[in-house]
C-alpha cells in the first residue's frame, strides 16, 4: 500500500482568544492556506484569517437574472405562443399580470443559487474530512479550537509547521493524513 | 473584534454646531414660506394650497418613518439602532412643528382642496351622499385634530423616557418603553393609513384603495431611514458621535431603506395591479388621469427614479457602505418621496402636469422648518442615549 499524502498539520487551542492569536503568529510566519475551527462564531475571526469577502453575492445575482429572465419567458411562450387564450380581455402577454410570476421566479431562484453556491464554495456536503481522523478534534463541537495548515500551502513542511503551531500556542500538534 | 468599545464621545451636540444647522433651517424657512406666501399675490389660492399639502405631506411622514423607527427599536428589544435612536426620536420630534404648518392649513384650505367639502356637489352626487358619513367637515377636522395629537402623544412619550434615561441609567424605562410599543404601532398603523386615506387620498373622493395609506407609510419609512442616515452622517463628519456611529448602522440604515424602497414597490405595484386586472372604470380613472398629458412622465420618473435606480445603484454591500453612494441616494429618495407624494395629489389641481414655483417655495419652508425644528431638539438633550443599558452591545455592533 502506498504510503498516504499528508493532509496538513493541526493543533488544538483552549479559548478563542488563544486561538486569534494562534492565528496572527501562523500568518505572521507566513503561511497563508490555514483554517481556524471553533464551537462557535468569533466575531473579527474573518478579519484575522485574511479572508476576502464572499462570491455568494454574485451567484446569487445571477440566480436571480436567470429567474427573471425564465419568468418572462414562461409568460410570453405559454401565453402568447404556445397556447394563445384571450381571457378577460387582457392582451395575450402584458408586461403587468407578469410582474408576479417574474417577481417569484426571480426570488426563487436568487434563494437556489445563494445556497447552492455557499454549499459549492464551502465543498459540502462533505461526509469525511481528513480532520475526523485527529482525535482531539472531536471536541471541536463542545468546547476546543483548533488551527490547520493544508499541506498545499506554498510554505509548507511537515517538520517546520509542527513547530510554527507549537510555538503559536498549540497542543496535541499533529500531522494529518488525507 | 472590539469586545471592548466604550463610550469616548461627547453626549451632546456642541452648540455652535446645532446653532449652524438652526440658522440654515430657519434661512430656509423665510426664504420658501416667504415666497410662498408673496405668491398668493399671483398664484391661486388652490395651487398654494396644493403645493402646501404635498410639501408638508412629506416632512410629516418622514417624521413618522422616524417614529415607527423608534417603536421598531423598542418592540423588538434591538440593539444595533441604540446608538442611532436619539436621532430618530429628534427627527420624531419635529411633529408638533408639522402639526403647526399643517392644521391650519387643511381647516383653512379644506374647501379649497376637497370637493367633498362642497355641498351642492354632495346634494347632485349619489356617491359622494353615501360616503358623507365618513367625509364631513366636522368629522374629517376631529380626525385630522386626532391624528397628531395621537402621533405628538406617542413621539414625545418616547423622546422623554429615553431623555430621561440619560440622568439615571435605569433599565426601568427601558421596560416602560417597550410595554407601550406594541399599543402604539397598532394606533400607529390605523392613524397613519387614515391620514393618507384623508389628507391625499379624498382630493379624489369618487376614488378609493385600500393600499393607499399603506403606499403612504412604505414612502415616510424611506425617507425615514434615508434622513436618519442624513443626519447621522452629517453629525459624524463634523464629529460628533464619531466613534459612536460606526459603518454598521450606516450599513443597517442603507440596508432598511432599500428595504423598504422594495417594500414601497410592492404595495404601489399592488395597488396598480389589480386594479389594472379589474379594469373598473370606477377604479382606472385615477390612473387614467395620471398617464395623460404630461403626468405619465412623472410616472415614469417615479418608477425609474423611487425603484429602479436606488434598487441597482445600492443592491451591492459595496455601495450600501460607501457613505458617498448612501448619501447621495438618501438625498435622492427624499425628493422622490415627495414626487410620488406630488404625483398622488397634483393631477386632482392640473389636468395636465403643470409645475409651479410654489411647489418650490412650499418645498423649502416646509423643509427649513422642519430641519429648525429637528436641530432646536437637537440641541436640547444629549444626542444619543447614552445611559441605554444596551448601548455597550451598539457600539460594538458588528455584523460580518
Amino acid at each position: 500500500m502506498a504510503k498516504s499524502k499528508i493532509w496538513g498539520a493541526v493543533a488544538q487551542f483552549e479559548n478563542p482568544a488563544e486561538l486569534v492569536h494562534g492565528v496572527e503568529a501562523i500568518r505572521g510566519a507566513g503561511y497563508t492556506n490555514i483554517e481556524a475551527y471553533s464551537p462557535f462564531p468569533i466575531h473579527g475571526m474573518e478579519k484575522v484569517l485574511g479572508l476576502s469577502g464572499s462570491k455568494v453575492p454574485w451567484i446569487t445575482l445571477f440566480g436571480g437574472l436567470c429567474g427573471f429572465s425564465l419568468g418572462t419567458w414562461l409568460q410570453w411562450w405559454t401565453g402568447a405562443v404556445d397556447y394563445p387564450v384571450v381571457i378577460g380581455g387582457k392582451p395575450l402577454f402584458a408586461i403587468e399580470s407578469s410582474v408576479p410570476i417574474m417577481f417569484e421566479l426571480t426570488v426563487l431562484l436568487s434563494a437556489f443559487g445563494t445556497l447552492a453556491g455557499m454549499m459549492i464554495l464551502n465543498g459540502l456536503p462533505r461526509p469525511h474530512h481528513p480532520l475526523d481522523g485527529y482525535a482531539p478534534f472531536r471536541r471541536v463541537t463542545d468546547d476546543k479550537f483548533f488551527i490547520s495548515i493544508e499541506s498545499d500551502d506554498p510554505k509548507f513542511d511537515a517538520l517546520a509547521a509542527q513547530a510554527a503551531l507549537e510555538q503559536a500556542g498549540g497542543t496535541n500538534v499533529a500531522l494529518v493524513e488525507a | 473584534m472590539g469586545h471592548g468599545n466604550q463610550f469616548v464621545d461627547q453626549p451632546n451636540m456642541d452648540p455652535k454646531l446645532v446653532s449652524k444647522g438652526f440658522k440654515f433651517g430657519v434661512a430656509l424657512a423665510v426664504i420658501g414660506l416667504g415666497a410662498a406666501f408673496a405668491g398668493l399675490a399671483t398664484e391661486s389660492k388652490e395651487q398654494f394650497f396644493y403645493s402646501w399639502l404635498v410639501a408638508g405631506m412629506t416632512f410629516t411622514t418622514i417624521s413618522l418613518g422616524c417614529l415607527f423607527i423608534v417603536l421598531i427599536h423598542h418592540i423588538t428589544g434591538a440593539m444595533w439602532s441604540t446608538a442611532v435612536r436619539r436621532l430618530a426620536e429628534n427627527i420624531a420630534a419635529a411633529l408638533p412643528y408639522m402639526a403647526l404648518l399643517m392644521l391650519p392649513v387643511l381647516f383653512i384650505g379644506m374647501h379649497d382642496l376637497y370637493h367633498w367639502t362642497h355641498g351642492d356637489a354632495v346634494a347632485k352626487d349619489a356617491i359622494l351622499q353615501s360616503k358623507s358619513g365618513y367625509l364631513n367637515t366636522v368629522f374629517f377636522s376631529v380626525r385630522t385634530v386626532l391624528y397628531f395629537a395621537l402621533w405628538i402623544v406617542i413621539a414625545r412619550f418616547y423622546r422623554k423616557y429615553s431623555v430621561k434615561q440619560d440622568a439615571t441609567g435605569d433599565v426601568a424605562y427601558t421596560f416602560k418603553m417597550r410595554w407601550w410599543a406594541p399599543l402604539s404601532i397598532l394606533a400607529y398603523a390605523l392613524s397613519v393609513s387614515y391620514a393618507g386615506f384623508d389628507w391625499i387620498m379624498s382630493l379624489d373622493p369618487h376614488w378609493f384603495s385600500t393600499m393607499f395609506g399603506v403606499i403612504i407609510f412604505a414612502g415616510g419609512m424611506v425617507s425615514g431611514f434615508a434622513t436618519l442616515g442624513l443626519y447621522g452622517l452629517w453629525l459624524t463628519k463634523n464629529g460628533t458621535l464619531k466613534n459612536t456611529i460606526n459603518e454598521w448602522h450606516f450599513h443597517d440604515c442603507a440596508k432598511l431603506m432599500w428595504g423598504f424602497v422594495i417594500f414601497w414597490t410592492y404595495t404601489s405595484f399592488s395597488q396598480y395591479f389589480l386594479i389594472w386586472y379589474g379594469n373598473i372604470a370606477e377604479e382606472t380613472a385615477w390612473y387614467y388621469v395620471r398617464m395623460h398629458h404630461g403626468w405619465e412622465r412623472i410616472g415614469i420618473l417615479v418608477i425609474l427614479g423611487h425603484f429602479a435606480l436606488p434598487f441597482w445603484v445600492l443592491l451591492s454591500r459595496h455601495m450600501k457602505r460607501s457613505r458617498y453612494a448612501f448619501a447621495l441616494v438618501a438625498a435622492w429618495m427624499i425628493f422622490m418621496h415627495y414626487v410620488d407624494l406630488y404625483y398622488m395629489a397634483m393631477p386632482n389641481l392640473h389636468h395636465g402636469f403643470h409645475p409651479s414655483w410654489m411647489d418650490l417655495a412650499c418645498f423649502v419652508g416646509i423643509g427649513g422648518v422642519f430641519l429648525a425644528a429637528v436641530m432646536r431638539v437637537s440641541g436640547k438633550d444629549a444626542i444619543v442615549a447614552h445611559r441605554d443599558p444596551q448601548l455597550h452591545a451598539s457600539l460594538n455592533y458588528d455584523n460580518f
